[in-house]
């Protein structure tokens, strides 16, 4: 069994995921597969349950159809004790770091060590100051939080993400709000650490540019289904009108630039098909 | 007419619903104890936000209750020639009713809208669910520990207060209005009971504890992840534990001392 889990190539996989909040439908029927020891990333417009897939992957969310498998575990189906110890083998890296506010940095990236192993005090310094070396940071061991700018936190809070050696990572938005300088640290360290940790890692990402910059696969969701994946050089010539719009950032397309509305002329004469209720039925 | 009733039954359910999270909330905390009782920082750091920073309050407000509690007390019973019982109806007042509801109340306005703002604050910016994905329970890690020592903390913060409230009523009776000092305490050396009077107030401000503590945990858990969210859980803190504290005093003091 473990023998058959270690020679598959494919971390994640997912099987017709349906979930839906209220009403809404995220997800509708999507199929992935996240191969493992590779650079994987998730794109997609704004509120497409990008992050919401993250959560889903990492078992906080219950998909109300289908299968997620992480590492041959169906993860909805885990005992909650069978799921902790999933997670300890899985990092997730939040978009405001979630570094805990109340610790310095030392002591955050401690804070995993500390809940999970019994190491010595010692052996817990050295591991903190590697991983914090590792993400530029071992100077800034004695800094609050709130000390920190974005780039940083979000820094420390790979350095926490990786305390425990996962098998993978899961970025949620990592670029957003980046400056120049530390959104190349950044796009550096996952692609560095991806192959020096030999991890598996999974970006959500809308950052065109930076995420298809160190990914080995791409997936494209929107509207609940996959819209197309592939290498990025497979997506950048793909005939898909939808696809194409969204990796050039093109403003029309298939995704139209305007909002759904009665003509224009009709509406500056105030025609009555340009009713509020009308345009929008 | 219709809307009105559907208002009603939508109110009804949604009470009753988080009535049901929030007493399976106290349950998962209550099963996490055991790994609060095995990691006793945890608690000490909450002992000290929670108890300690809350001395201040206490002690000054039992103090004014005291002496205020003096000089009414003495003005009524001066016209009965009775001004020596002064000691009796201070510490009576206070160790059976003021010094529980009163550090209950500011208990739920120090404490509880900081504990209820600093968990809302967690969840809001994706503290809880980091620990969840790091694999720490947060109901072990900070639920439990900081409900523990909201519970612990209150007898001990009545204690205080009720303690600080007879003395401010000392200070005011025998030294400001000349009440005889041996009076004022062997009246209430005898009248005073340790089962009925003093152990009373100690079940009224554990319950008081459990309750305040509860709200304050479990609106911060369930807060709106927003800051509004977080703004209106503070409040609703205070405001229902204030009601918790009351309509559970009058309960308790009907079965405590009803029959007399």
């Amino acid at each position: 069994m473990a023998d058959a889990k270690t020679k598959s190539d494919v971390l994640v996989s997912i099987r017709g995921l349906c979930f839906a909040r209220g009403e809404r439908m995220i997800f509708d029927g999507v199929d992935m597969d996240i191969p493992r020891g590779k650079v994987t990333t998730i794109m997609g417009p704004s509120g497409t349950g990008k992050t919401t897939l993250l959560r889903l992957i990492g078992g906080q969310l219950q998909p109300h159809a289908g299968s997620v498998q992480v590492d041959g575990l169906e993860v909805p189906r885990l005992r909650r004790s069978e799921l902790y110890e999933l997670r300890q083998r899985m990092g997730m890296l939040f978009q405001s770091g979630a570094l805990l506010t109340d610790l310095n940095v030392f002591e955050n990236v401690a804070f995993p060590l500390r809940e999970h192993t019994d190491l010595p005090e010692s052996m817990i310094r050295d591991l903190v100051l590697m991983k914090l070396q590792a993400v530029g940071l071992r100077g800034a061991r004695a800094l609050m939080p709130s000390e920190l700018s974005g780039g940083m936190a979000r820094r420390v809070a790979l350095a926490r993400a990786i305390a425990l050696d996962p098998m993978m990572i899961m970025y949620d938005e990592p670029f957003t709000g980046q400056d120049p300088i530390s959104m190349g640290a950044l796009v550096q360290l996952i692609r560095l650490l991806n192959d020096a940790l030999g991890l598996t890692s999974v970006i959500v990402s809308h950052d065109v540019k930076e995420a298809a910059a160190i990914s080995d696969y791409v997936y494209l969701i929107s509207e609940g289904k996959v819209m197309g994946h592939g290498t990025p050089e497979q997506l950048r010539g793909t005939d898909s009108e939808w696809v194409k719009q969204f990796m050039q950032g093109l403003p029309d397309g298939p995704v139209p630039f305007h909002y759904p509305a009665p003509p224009y002329v009709d509406d500056l004469l105030e025609l009555p098909a340009a009713a509020p209720g009308e345009a929008h039925a | 007419m219709l809307e009105w009733i559907r208002q009603l039954g939508r109110g009804g359910f949604e009470f009753f619903e988080k009535l049901g999270r929030g007493n399976l909330f106290l349950l998962k905390t209550l099963v996490g104890m055991p790994a609060v009782l095995a990691r006793p920082h945890l608690l000490i750091v909450q002992l000290l936000s929670v108890g300690v920073l809350s001395f201040l309050i206490i002690a000054v407000s039992g103090l004014f209750v005291g002496m205020v509690l003096a000089l009414q007390g003495y003005n009524t019973l001066v016209d009965f020639g009775a001004e020596e019982s002064l000691g009796v109806v201070v510490s009576l007042s206070i160790v059976r009713e003021l010094g529980p509801v009163v550090t209950a109340l500011l208990f739920a306005g120090r404490a509880g809208s900081a504990l209820t703002a600093e968990i809302g604050l967690m969840k809001a910016t994706e503290q809880l669910s980091g620990m969840e994905m790091m694999a720490v329970d947060p109901i072990h890690r900070v639920i439990a520990p900081r409900f523990l020592a909201g519970f612990l903390a209150m007898p001990l913060l009545a204690a205080i207060f009720s303690a600080v409230g007879i003395y401010g009523g000392f200070f005011v009776g025998v030294g400001l209005l000349g009440v005889d000092d041996g009076a004022f305490w062997s009246q209430m050396q005898d009248k005073v009971d340790l089962y009925e009077d003093v152990l009373n107030g100690v079940i009224k401000s554990l319950v008081f504890g459990f309750v305040c503590a509860w709200i304050a945990v479990f609106e911060g858990y369930d807060a709106t992840p927003t800051s509004e969210g977080v703004s209106r859980a503070t409040t609703r803190t205070v405001v229902h534990s204030a009601l918790a504290v009351l309509g559970l005093d009058f309960v308790l003091t009907a079965l405590m001392f009803g029959d007399n």
